[in-house]
């Protein structure tokens, strides 16, 4: 699962995590038929609206081994939130696919940890980075250290630590729209946060947070990049490969 | 009117005026990470933390579940100690009652513990109408109530002010409430504490009739218990002759050695103490010690319209300890005015549509959605109310009971982007559009994100709200749906 925020907008992250994936030796498919996985609707209350959406999904998806993907947030959605969607929709077919797909369903660092029994995952990055831990990582899956665990192992990469880096940086899907003065001011002690460690990178498994702490960094001319997870994991920079 | 502030506006406008309060947040910034560390710092010490989580909450849920049983046992006990109970069904009852008791004694003024539920009721405004004079005598209340204030925490209700305010406060409005400040005060805590001592000291002594809340209520002992640092509490609970305390029919715990599982997860969760100072309980009438005429009402007020939703009444649970207030990233920046009501932060957000309905006021319908959903509150609550979840499924509710009419713009979209979503086509035709979008940047942008890549530094219509203080990437010329297609899955132009 691409997601649709890196299909339309980042469509590196898939590239990164197809490239990733084949170096480890798994068998990548992308089923053109995926699209979203309805957390949009689903978190600004369109729940009627999420249930084709989530039929989507499972129809795209049933019958493969694993479903991974470049988000902490869309496997959370994909985890937690299709059982009430098909819930809702009153149909048990659909209850049934949502209950096959949706234990499948994992968020990169797990499958690349949890399921290949990975932490040194082969690549270069010449680079001074620094980490944020997006919310639904960190507190709906708990993906807990692996993120880092995978970073460390990571050939020239300074890892340095985020100062509160715990604390959401204020993107919250159509909160950022629908309360943006409160999630500018939760981004903008974010973007302090990073500028303090002096990375040249601010690296997170969550696209849809980078653009959120990317566009307020770019806008303070600050220099600082922001890249996902999955294309620093994927980087063979400086090493001759 | 009820535990809401009159003439609040929604919280996206509240908040805007919030943030600009450069004094606001500097207090809020300091007291919030000064409370959090405490709190963190003595919840590990408890080995077995996760467990009297469940615990707390599994002694609630029991309590919810078999509410009608425990509420009766309650009032049987109660009755057979010597307490008047009284049944309140909204805000205008119960301060009816408490009014009614105050009249029968001929009392024009009351002493008052702090209380949640009494602010909810908006029991002062209520009494001061007939002629009743109610003095809070908590340090932080009195605050807010000489300041004609309105509470920002719940625990912590003038957390917005600043001990330089404090003596400004005292200086100028002790006074016209009873003994005024001493010429000498100073913003010295100590200073502070002292001369609301001597203030209080003389209305403490002088009441008749003391008013309480009560953090719990043992159903089979007929026990009401108050928790509190100052012991002001323990001055209005045992000095006057009469006493009223209202209680929220969720104040359940079935038994005394129930009482065990939330004195230990309280005053940790709360003020980030072990133990909280003061532990005053008491059980009906006690012949010739304290108040000799004890009442208690019993306070529906929404209560039961919150427990018959079945996502929501988890927040019954709620122990009013403020842990999730203090850990809110949402909170700590817009302080607690702006959820316009006395229960603010990430429980508020869930409390106050649940006791009062959705789809009526647009300022308790904006609620459900003043969170980013980061899930720091669920982490932080000790009776473990998974207040993201309910935050959703309210915004659900909000936006089922605007359904039919002319839908608002946000609809059309959620409804676009749905349609979009449905087919993979549909989806790959708006990311082509997008694509031409992003040429354009390509081709003609200006700006740049650090990196390289082309930024849009104001986008047209609802994307204002997002380039008013951040960039945003130019749409990619190709989307990744486009690229595995040509390139037939990266094999024939290597991966990228």
């Amino acid at each position: 699962m691409v997601t649709c925020v890196n299909d339309a907008m980042f469509p590196d992250a898939g590239k990164a995590v197809v490239t990733l994936l084949r170096r480890l030796g798994v068998e990548v498919d992308f089923p053109e038929a995926q699209t979203c996985c309805a957390q949009p609707m689903v978190n600004t209350g369109y729940v009627d609206e999420a249930v084709p959406v989530v039929r989507t999904f499972v129809e795209a998806f049933d019958g493969y081994d694993a479903v991974v993907t470049p988000s902490g947030s869309c496997a959370g959605s994909a985890r937690h939130q299709h059982r009430i969607v098909a819930r809702r929709s009153g149909d048990p077919a659909l209850q049934d696919a949502v209950a096959r797909t949706s234990p499948k369903v994992f968020e990169l660092t797990e499958f690349l940890v949890d399921v290949l029994g990975v932490d040194d995952v082969g690549a270069s990055f010449p680079h001074r980075v620094t980490y944020h831990p997006t919310c639904h990582s960190l507190r709906m899956l708990g993906v807990g250290d692996r993120p880092t665990r995978l970073l460390s192992k990571v050939r020239g990469l300074r890892l340095v630590d985020l100062p509160g880096a715990e604390e959401c940086c204020g993107f919250g899907g159509t909160f950022a729209v629908k309360n943006a003065d409160v999630s500018v001011a939760m981004g903008s002690d974010k973007a302090r946060h990073v500028r303090e460690t002096g990375a040249e990178v601010l690296v997170a498994g969550d696209n849809s947070c980078l653009m959120h702490i990317g566009g307020l960094l770019s806008r303070q001319q600050s220099g600082v990049r922001v890249m996902h997870l999955a294309e620093v994991l994927a980087a063979t920079e400086g090493s001759g490969a | 009117m009820t535990g809401t502030f009159v003439g609040m506006p929604a919280f996206p406008t509240a908040a805007r005026a919030a943030l600009a309060d450069t004094q606001l947040r500097s207090n809020l910034a300091h007291a919030t990470s000064t409370i959090r560390a405490k709190r963190a710092a003595v919840v590990a010490e408890v080995d077995d933390w996760e467990s009297l989580r469940l615990a707390g909450a599994a002694v609630k849920d029991e309590v919810l579940l078999h509410l009608d049983d425990y509420l009766v046992q309650l009032e049987e006990s109660l009755t057979a100690q010597g307490a008047v109970v009284h049944w309140a069904r909204d805000a205008a009852e119960a301060c009816a009652i408490v009014a009614e008791v105050a009249k029968a004694h001929d009392v024009d003024e009351v002493v008052k513990v702090k209380s949640m539920a009494t602010q909810e009721i908006s029991l002062n405004e209520a009494l001061e109408a007939e002629g009743i004079a109610a003095w809070e005598t908590d340090l932080a209340e009195l605050i807010v109530q000489l300041g004609d204030d309105l509470p920002s925490h719940i625990l912590v209700p003038a957390i917005h002010r600043n001990r330089a305010e404090i003596k400004d406060i005292f200086t100028r409005e002790m006074g016209n409430a009873g003994r005024p400040a001493p010429d000498d005060l100073t913003d010295e805590p100590a200073v502070l504490a002292a001369a609301a001592r001597r203030h209080l000291r003389e209305k403490f002594l002088r009441a008749r009739m003391g008013v309480s809340g009560a953090n719990f209520a043992v159903a089979d002992s007929g026990t009401l218990v108050v928790v509190e640092s100052e012991g002001n509490g323990r001055m209005c609970l045992t000095l006057p002759e009469i006493l009223v305390s209202v209680v929220g029919i969720e104040k359940i715990v079935p038994t005394w050695s129930d009482l065990d599982v939330f004195l230990q997860l309280l005053p940790r969760s709360s003020t980030g103490e072990r133990m909280n100072p003061y532990t005053s309980t008491w059980s009906g009438v006690t012949q010739g010690d304290g108040p000799q005429e004890v009442h208690v009402v019993l306070l529906d007020n929404g209560r039961t319209r919150a427990l018959a939703d079945e996502v929501g009444r988890q927040a019954l649970r709620c122990i009013r300890c403020s842990a999730c207030l203090n850990v809110c990233p949402v909170y700590e920046r817009t302080g607690g005015h702006a959820y316009g009501s006395v229960y603010p932060g990430p429980i508020g957000a869930i409390l106050n549509p649940l006791l009062r309905g959705v789809g009526q006021d647009e300022q308790v319908d904006s609620l459900p959605y003043a969170s980013s959903l980061c899930g720091a509150c669920y982490e932080v609550c000790p009776v473990r109310i998974d207040i993201p979840s309910v935050l959703v499924d309210l915004r659900a509710q909000v936006v089922d009971a605007h359904r039919g009419g002319l839908p608002k713009p946000e609809a059309v979209a959620m409804k676009g982007a749905a349609w979009s979503f449905t087919k993979a086509s549909r989806l790959a035709a708006a990311e082509r559009a997008s694509g031409l979008v992003g040429r354009v940047a390509q081709r003609w942008g200006r700006a740049s994100l650090p990196g390289g890549r082309r930024a849009i530094r104001r986008a047209p219509g609802p994307g204002a709200a997002w380039t008013g203080a951040r960039d945003l990437p130019a749409p990619p010329t190709e989307s990744f749906r486009a690229w595995w297609r040509r390139t037939r899955g990266g094999r024939s132009e290597g991966a990228s």
